[in-house]
């Protein structure tokens, strides 16, 4: 009896990323979310190309600062008064798709403007905090003890101090503007995905094939980044896709409360600040950026909750 | 070696496991056999051969979607488990049928007590009062020989060895009287010397009670030392079925052969071990007709066509080969 | 089945020990002592097996050969090089001569990594130079060596069965052409037949690239078979160092006649009286003072034993034992 033949796997070859994919694929849920995560991004992208003043003779395709005070305060789906309004002021396709506010803005491309902050906003600050935490996190969890103990308890003192409070105080201190935000936002964010990413690395420091990779003789920086961190992201991606939306939310929070963006520029949160004192008499004011919201969030949240199953490895198929 | 007649009748158990991608897994495919009071049959086979998932079946603990079990009878004292509705099944359960596994860390609660937890047992089959319970628990502890049972009560699972908690597990399984014992790799996870310890232990339990025991295991050493019969399966199925003496001494199923072959201890003094090449097929993706053909030596062309059944050659030894007689007389 | 070649590896005196912090500021409270004066030699191209059920130190000691942890003290020879005293650089140009293998075929492999990335990372860092092709062709050469299809590098870990990883496992390690590879209980986790085709190929690549193996196990049958010597650990303590056969068959130690006695054979019809022994096995903290294996001992001598460490003695030429009762 000889073992002449050589072995292999029987099963098409796949990458961990496709079987990754493939059990993200059955969640319809998540999928949903996906798309839905997806048609915001092109929506937001299309509103700022559509907003902006590329050209000053022609002004934006649908501009969110023309004010028409003939027409404020219309429901969804008013055509626009002509005899009122200049014909350089009238909304695209001549109908307020989603109404208009208390200066005669149309609340479409308001909205269509404002995506485009969330957006901007949620990505870069939760971008700088994962940045943040993976670089503590990693440290932590890699080296220990001491390193490990000062950045945790340095974790701990971040999270005692209540996160909103200290936004606001540094607005109101140095000013809003997006670029504060998302900087504020970021480094007061970066706690739970340093958690994270060192309770990842405290596992896989144990698992034998870093021991293997240390036999070889490989650095420590090798080690880390070629080894341990891409094992290290999954729970990243999950927290970073709910961490956009909870930015999303303090985003709006902030301009609800009048930190946010500076006029005229609109966002989610001036619009529904705008349409507190309206609230019965134009209901969609604070309906349409409500509910824009709430699918945002959601959809965030539920392909995060897609990507951590999908990247759960018990969930893999695995050979005999 | 016990005979008084059969205490757990199983025939022709099936269990499939469909995915939602792919082919459905057949992980039994018409497993049948016998157990007499008092006697230790031993399921033998490597890792996905079935032997664990028939265990379940027998416990009916196969997870619902995706497991199925589609035909079978498993008759104990007179009542067919397999079609039994739920809540008389949970009566059974852990009371006249039981089954110990290989982590007994996973087994335990870790918040609770041992002896609460196996008090707990206790009163899910029988109505007792709170005392009798804990005089019956500590009864029982002694009986699987923890030494100081009654300190030993008051012990969290993580305080006791592997051996200790494995032996928390069996004593779980006699608070009931349970007169059908599996114990699926009870001594995988357990250092040698504390092997042996449990081994003995179960046999004891065996002979004292009168139940019997269903040993499942990889290991065939574990085997020859305490089974009484030999149950091997490979692929889904029984390959081989035979009193353990006869087993070892003349196997008469290619596969029993080339296991017992591969087994260093059966080659001392030889530089290299003869094995079975190939490896064991994945349960969704099974060679037609005879699972074993493609790593048989004796193959031939109906091996690859019509599925063998389980055929008697002498009493008590049963084995499910086409090329039989032949290649025994090459031997 | 060895030349005396030589020595490859000569370890005296090593011991690690791990403390055990206690209370808010984590003050060490005591010490496992994991390995407490270890001795044991390799030859060249020879097999060292080192046998003992779990907490007996076996795998500690495999990785503190390869300083993969620290030695707290003792000497570790290398080929002629002391390996505790180098540097971090010097290090690491020696480990690519000293390699491990490990139990779990599972989660020795970087999941993220194809077979081909695993298997050719040690070329990559210590063979610079070399074209891609090379490494492609060194990678397909060394999959085939361990049995496996060349297609196999473009493939995923988890696309594989356990012996088959197994193999992959092998192939890093011997990428590098290494002298000696610790085996830390590499069939442990296979099912027989699968062990089998493992032992198998390792003894294969020992006389093909005279590789010497520190082979660390539970199962005295598979030690047996690989090595030309075994050394028995007991609670960080080798307690009984000989010719593999010699110590099978004539056990001197009372632990190792326990264990051998044990150990199930695969014949129903050999009757072995086994050797009880009182007890669980103990836990390394603070151990017992005296002979560590006292307390369980069915030779013991009360005079002597509970209060005197024995030394480890030279009993019969080659056979070493570490104990006060055994002539």
């Amino acid at each position: 009896m000889t073992e002449s033949k050589l072995q292999t796997a029987d099963k098409p070859s796949r990458t961990p990323f496709q079987e990754s994919w493939r059990i993200l694929r059955r969640n319809r849920l998540a999928m949903a979310g996906m798309v839905f995560f997806i048609a915001f991004f092109l929506l937001a992208l299309a509103g700022v190309i559509v907003t902006q003043e590329w050209d000053l003779r022609r002004g934006a395709v649908m501009d969110p600062t023309t004010i028409r005070l003939a027409d404020k305060l219309k429901p969804p789906m008013t055509r626009c008064s002509e005899s009122d309004v200049p014909a350089t002021d009238r909304p695209l396709f001549g109908v307020y798709l989603l109404g208009t506010d208390s200066l005669g803005r149309d609340v479409l491309s308001r909205m269509l403007q404002g995506a485009w902050v969330s957006l901007t906003v949620g990505f870069v600050a939760v971008g700088l905090s994962v940045a943040i935490g993976i670089f503590l996190g990693g440290l932590a969890g890699y080296f220990g003890r001491w390193v490990d103990t000062i950045i945790m308890r340095f974790v701990d003192i971040m999270l005692c101090i209540p996160r909103f409070f200290l936004i606001l105080t540094v607005l109101a201190l140095w000013g809003g503007g997006i670029f504060k935000i998302m900087l504020v936002v970021g480094i007061t964010s970066w706690m739970g995905t340093t958690r994270f990413v060192r309770a990842e690395f405290l596992s896989l420091r144990r698992q034998d094939f870093v021991t293997a990779a240390r036999a070889l003789g490989l650095s420590d920086l090798r080690i880390i980044f070629r080894h341990m961190l891409p094992n290290a992201l999954a729970p990243v991606l999950v927290s970073a896709t709910i961490g956009i939306a909870g930015t999303i939310l303090l985003e709006a929070g902030l301009s609800f409360l009048g930190f946010g963006v500076p006029e005229p520029h609109a966002t989610w949160g001036k619009i529904l600040d705008d349409g507190r004192k309206y609230l019965f008499d134009a209901p969609w004011l604070t309906f349409t950026p409500g509910f824009a919201i709430l699918i945002v969030v959601l959809s965030f949240n539920l392909f995060g909750e897609g990507l951590r199953d999908a990247f759960n490895p018990k969930l893999r198929e695995r050979g005999a | 070696m016990g005979g008084t007649g059969k205490l757990l009748d199983v025939r022709d158990i099936r269990v499939t496991f469909r995915s939602s991608d792919g082919p459905p897994a057949r992980a039994v495919e018409g497993v049948s056999f016998a157990l007499d009071a008092g006697e230790t049959l031993a399921i033998v086979g490597e890792s996905g051969c079935g032997k664990s998932v028939t265990g379940l079946a027998l416990m009916r603990l196969i997870p619902s979607p995706p497991g199925i079990i589609e035909t079978g009878q498993a008759i104990l004292e007179g009542t067919d488990l397999l079609t039994l509705p739920e809540h008389q099944m949970r009566d059974i359960r852990g009371g006249k049928i039981a089954m110990i596994f290989q982590e007994p860390m996973t087994s335990l609660n870790p918040v609770f007590k041992v002896g609460h937890q196996i008090a707990e047992a206790i009163h899910v089959h029988q109505d007792i009062s709170k005392e009798d319970a804990r005089t019956r628990v500590i009864d029982l502890l002694g009986r699987v020989q923890i030494p100081s049972p009654a300190e030993r009560f008051e012990s969290y699972p993580h305080q006791l060895s592997g051996g200790m908690r494995q032996r928390v597990m069996i004593a779980m399984a006699l608070a009931c009287n349970s007169r059908v014992l599996i114990a699926d790799e009870p001594t995988t996870a357990l250092d040698v010397t504390i092997q042996a310890q449990i081994l003995e232990l179960l046999e004891g339990l065996r002979d004292q009670t009168g139940m019997g025991l269903i040993l499942i295991t990889h290991d065939l050493a574990v085997v020859a030392g305490t089974a009484n019969r030999v149950a091997v399966m490979y692929a889904g199925r029984i390959v081989e079925q035979s009193p353990v003496a006869e087993l070892f001494a003349k196997p008469l199923h290619p596969y029993t052969r080339g296991l017992l072959k591969s087994i260093p201890s059966r080659n001392v003094g030889q530089a290299k071990l003869p094995v079975i090449p190939g490896t064991v097929p994945e349960a969704s993706n099974k060679p037609a007709a005879c699972h074993f053909h493609p790593r048989c030596p004796y193959a031939r062309d109906i091996c690859r066509q019509e599925v063998p059944e389980l055929r008697k050659l002498s009493p008590g030894r049963l084995t499910r080969c086409w090329a039989l007689g032949d290649w025994l007389d090459e031997e | 089945m060895s030349d005396q070649n030589g020595t490859l590896l000569d370890v005296r005196g090593l011991k690690k020990y791990f403390p055990v912090r206690k209370g808010f500021l984590r003050r060490v409270a005591a010490h496992v002592q994991a390995v407490d004066g270890v001795d044991l030699s390799v030859a060249k191209g020879g097999c060292l097996g080192l046998v003992g059920e779990s907490g007996c130190g076996k795998t500690t000691t495999g990785r503190v050969i390869l300083r993969l942890l620290e030695p707290d003290a003792g000497q570790i020879t290398f080929d002629g090089v002391d390996v505790a005293g180098l540097d971090r650089s010097e290090m690491r140009q020696l480990r690519r001569h000293m390699q491990i293998i490990f139990q779990d075929p599972f989660s020795s492999l970087n999941p993220r990594f194809t077979v081909g990335g695993i298997v050719s990372e040690g070329l990559k860092v210590f063979e610079r130079g070399q074209g891609r092709r090379a490494i492609r062709e060194r990678v397909a050469e060394l999959l085939r060596i361990v049995g496996l299809s060349p297609d196999a590098a473009n493939r995923y870990p988890h696309e594989f069965s356990g012996g088959q990883r197994q193999r992959i496992g092998i192939a890093r390690a011997i990428a590098l052409n290494p002298k000696f590879i610790v085996c830390d209980e590499p069939v442990s986790a296979l099912d027989v037949s699968i062990q089998a085709q493992v032992i198998n190929l390792l003894e294969e690549l020992q006389e093909r690239f005279g590789l010497a193996y520190l082979f660390i196990a539970h199962d005295l049958s598979v030690v047996r078979h690989i090595s030309d010597e075994i050394a028995v650990m007991y609670l960080g303590w080798i307690v009984e160092r000989g010719p593999a056969d010699a110590v099978c068959e004539d056990p001197l130690h009372p632990y190792t006649r326990a264990l051998l006695s044990a150990v199930p054979v695969a014949d129903p019809s050999t009757h072995r009286e086994r050797i009880p022994l009182e007890g669980d096995v103990p836990t390394p903290v603070n151990p017992p003072p005296g002979c560590r294996f006292c307390p369980r001992c069915f030779m013991r001598d009360d005079a002597v034993c509970p209060t005197q460490v024995p030394e480890v003695r030279e009993v019969r030429p080659g056979r070493f034992v570490r104990c006060h009762r055994v002539e």
